[in-house]
């Protein structure tokens, strides 16, 4: 009874778990195959870092692609670090990300922010006129805080937008040593060496706020701030490979597996159930809980679905009912032995232990090698296969040796 | 029940399986495989346009690019495969062949795929499938140990490997003769395919080699050739009802599934339909021969 009971819960549990909060599919999440986007992979150049700098180098830059993957507006971006050997790669998936190009040059660009000073020259020149020279100082990029957008005259969209900046404690220091000694001059901003804006400092600025006006449009002024907040990467990255994958696709494939999914689940239940008669029926109960838990399972880690994962799923509601057929022709063999029916059952799945156990323990060696072996969509597949053995050991065993014992202890 | 004389049609069933292998193998040797830029590196453009195939051609040639096909996928589709060019040329491109043509180009899938990571990929897919035998082997030996004294557990696993690379090398030779005739293409999902295919042609070499354990302590006198013989007869009904709901699952996404994943699922049930005959008729048979030249 106790059994029963907890199978119900799992069952129930299962159940809100794939269907809240919004009672559809919308919640898994998909692979880029399914919803379209883009898939970069960066390789890192350590070669300048020490060796024992480069964990912390590494996870600093995921955590800058990141920050430009969430400017990029894409809600679902994902920065993993793959890492072999002494091989560091970032992979960046964009779902939804259609313009490769843009994408490349937000997440690949590496922006430096300088501010320069304009010393004059004596000139060579006979009539003496004196040449301007653009000279950086020390106040960079890494002295900024943050930046944002901002509007000159209040929030008012007619009014010119321009770009806020915030200082470090030590760049506000080095802003007011240089604003004081440069006022009544101008003190060009430079972005990757190019002069973006030139303002004019009207007095020391000793308060760590100052902004950045210029003839912006929003737009620009948008990328200008993007641009400061990411910041130079601290690891020059490199593309090494990029997939860009139209969403026509997606929910057609969706469809079409879902399809496939309930006839293959029909076409099994209809075979067992002729094989197997009552026992057959109870362990097509045990695999539509193995469906629920596992579908609840990719919602909750959450698994991303490819369409090599999905297939791997159907293909794993095949396999899950392999334990049941293995136990239930064991029990048809105790059975031609003269044992009555509660002893060969309690056998059946006794004796099937072993060849049920060793058989899906070579499956769950070749899952894992495909785990290690994999990126994206492969390792989806793996998962999908690993939980799907996992969760279907469960159910063909526990649960329908549970339904069985309740069924035929009763008559 | 009725007992089957497997063994004695042993030589049958191995000729059955070198007539399924051997074209395969020479096929593999002439044509070899079609990688796709998974392993090779390289680009791969498919774009929707009224533009003809010559027009693609050649404006790809005037962009200077390194064309290795063309191929059309009907519905104004076209699959283009090229030497590794940048986004911004692809972008070139499509521009130019959009005024060449004087018609609409959209971008439908476009990658690049650097020459090292396909490199990587070639030697983690050897290396996987190489470590997939040798763990099993591994497995096995360990979960065989216990069998009565006079036979060695390895044995078993060793016979189960090679059934395994029987459908490793059945699955390589169909797509090799695949992509010579069909231009179908193996790349990384193949390679998952190849791994799960031996997954479950083991997990059915364990459940005959499971039962042969079984009797071999059941019956003690009888000689092995004939536990062999005994185990897969009782054994034929399970490993064929467990291989037949996956054939159905299997089959339904191959008839329902779509277009996309259809070279994957193909793959997957040969080598599961192939996993079944070659553990019932390769590694169980070969284990009695190997058994049988020892005593």
């Amino acid at each position: 009874m106790k059994n029963i009971i907890t199978i119900i819960v799992i069952a129930v549990a299962a159940v809100i778990g794939i269907f809240l909060p919004r009672g559809d599919f919308r919640d898994f999440r998909f692979g880029l195959d399914l919803q379209g986007g883009t898939h970069l992979v960066y390789e890192a150049d350590i070669s300048s870092l020490a060796s024992s700098d480069v964990e912390t180098a590494i996870s600093a830059t995921r955590q800058n692609l990141e920050q430009r993957t969430n400017l990029l507006g894409v809600s679902e971006a994902l920065v993993q670090v793959s890492t072999t050997g002494d091989k560091h790669r970032l992979i960046v998936e964009l779902p939804g990300v259609q313009d490769i190009n843009t994408a490349l040059s937000t997440i690949g660009q590496t922006a430096s922010l300088q501010f320069a000073e304009i010393k004059e020259v004596p000139s060579k020149d006979k009539d003496g006129t004196p040449s301007a020279v653009l000279v950086p100082t020390d106040l960079t990029g890494r002295d900024l805080k943050s930046a944002s957008v901002q509007f000159a005259g209040g929030q008012q969209l007619s009014s010119s937008p321009s770009v806020g900046i915030e200082f470090t404690p030590e760049g506000t220091k080095k802003f007011a040593t240089i604003t004081a000694r440069n006022v009544g001059r101008q003190l060009p901003i430079l972005l990757d060496g190019q002069v973006i804006t030139a303002p004019t400092v009207g007095s020391a600025i000793t308060d760590s706020q100052a902004v950045i006006s210029g003839d912006f449009t929003l737009e620009d002024a948008k990328r200008l701030s993007i641009q400061l907040n990411a910041g130079a990467l601290p690891v020059p990255i490199k593309v090494i490979e990029q997939r860009n994958i139209g969403a026509t696709l997606g929910e057609k494939s969706i469809e079409k597996s879902l399809q496939a999914g309930v006839v293959g689940l029909v076409a099994i239940l209809i075979f067992m159930v002729i094989n197997y008669r009552l026992k057959g029926l109870l362990a097509c109960i045990a695999l539509l809980i193995y469906i629920l838990i596992s579908l609840s399972i990719f919602k909750v880690v959450p698994v991303t679905l490819t369409l090599a994962g999905i297939a791997g799923f159907i293909l794993s509601i095949g396999m899950a009912v392999d334990a049941n057929i293995l136990i239930f022709e064991r029990i048809k063999e105790e059975l031609s032995w003269g044992r009555s029916l509660l002893t060969a059952i309690e056998l059946g799945f006794k004796r099937a232990w072993t060849s049920v156990r060793d058989s899906n323990m070579s499956s769950l060696i070749t899952a894992g090698i495909l785990f290690w072996f994999g990126t994206g969509s492969v390792r989806g597949f793996a998962l999908t296969l690993i939980i799907g053995i996992l969760v279907s050991l469960f159910t063909s065993i526990f649960v329908t040796r549970t339904l069985l014992r309740i069924v035929y202890e009763r008559s | 029940m009725k007992e089957i004389n497997f063994l004695k049609y042993g030589f049958f069933y191995f000729a059955i399986s070198a007539i399924l292998v051997i074209p395969g193998l020479i096929s593999l040797g002439f044509w070899g495989l079609r990688l796709s830029i998974d392993f090779t590196g390289g680009s791969l453009l498919e774009i929707k346009t009224s533009s003809s195939e010559e027009t693609i051609r050649k404006t790809a040639q005037s962009q200077n690019f390194d064309l290795s096909s063309v191929q059309s996928l009907g519905d104004s589709t076209y699959l283009i495969r090229l030497k590794e060019i940048s986004s911004d040329q692809s972008r070139q491109f499509q521009t130019k062949l959009a005024s060449e043509s004087g018609s609409t180009v959209t971008e439908n899938r476009f990658e690049t795929v650097g020459p090292v990571v396909g490199r990587e990929l070639t030697q983690k897919a050897i290396l996987s499938i190489m470590l997939s035998s040798v763990f099993i082997i591994l497995y096995i030996s360990i979960s065989f140990r216990n069998i009565p004294k006079g036979y060695s557990s390895w044995k078993f696993g060793v016979s189960a490997v090679m059934a395994l690379i029987h459908d490793a090398l059945l699955l390589l030779g169909l797509f090799s003769i695949l992509g010579h005739f069909l231009h179908v293409e193996v790349d990384a999902l193949f390679v998952t395919a190849v791994l799960t295919v031996i997954g479950f042609s083991v997990h059915d070499t364990i459940v005959v080699f499971d039962r042969i354990r079984e009797n071999l302590i059941k019956f003690p006198k009888k000689p092995f050739p004939e536990v062999v013989n005994y185990s897969l007869t009782e054994t034929l009904g399970r490993s064929i009802n467990t291989s037949v709901t996956v054939i159905l699952t299997l089959t339904s996404l191959l008839l329902f599934g779509g277009d996309s994943t259809r070279w994957f699922v193909v793959a997957l049930l040969v080598g599961i339909i192939s996993g079944t005959y070659s553990s019932i008729f390769n590694a169980a048979p070969l284990l009695a021969l190997w058994e049988k030249r020892r005593s």
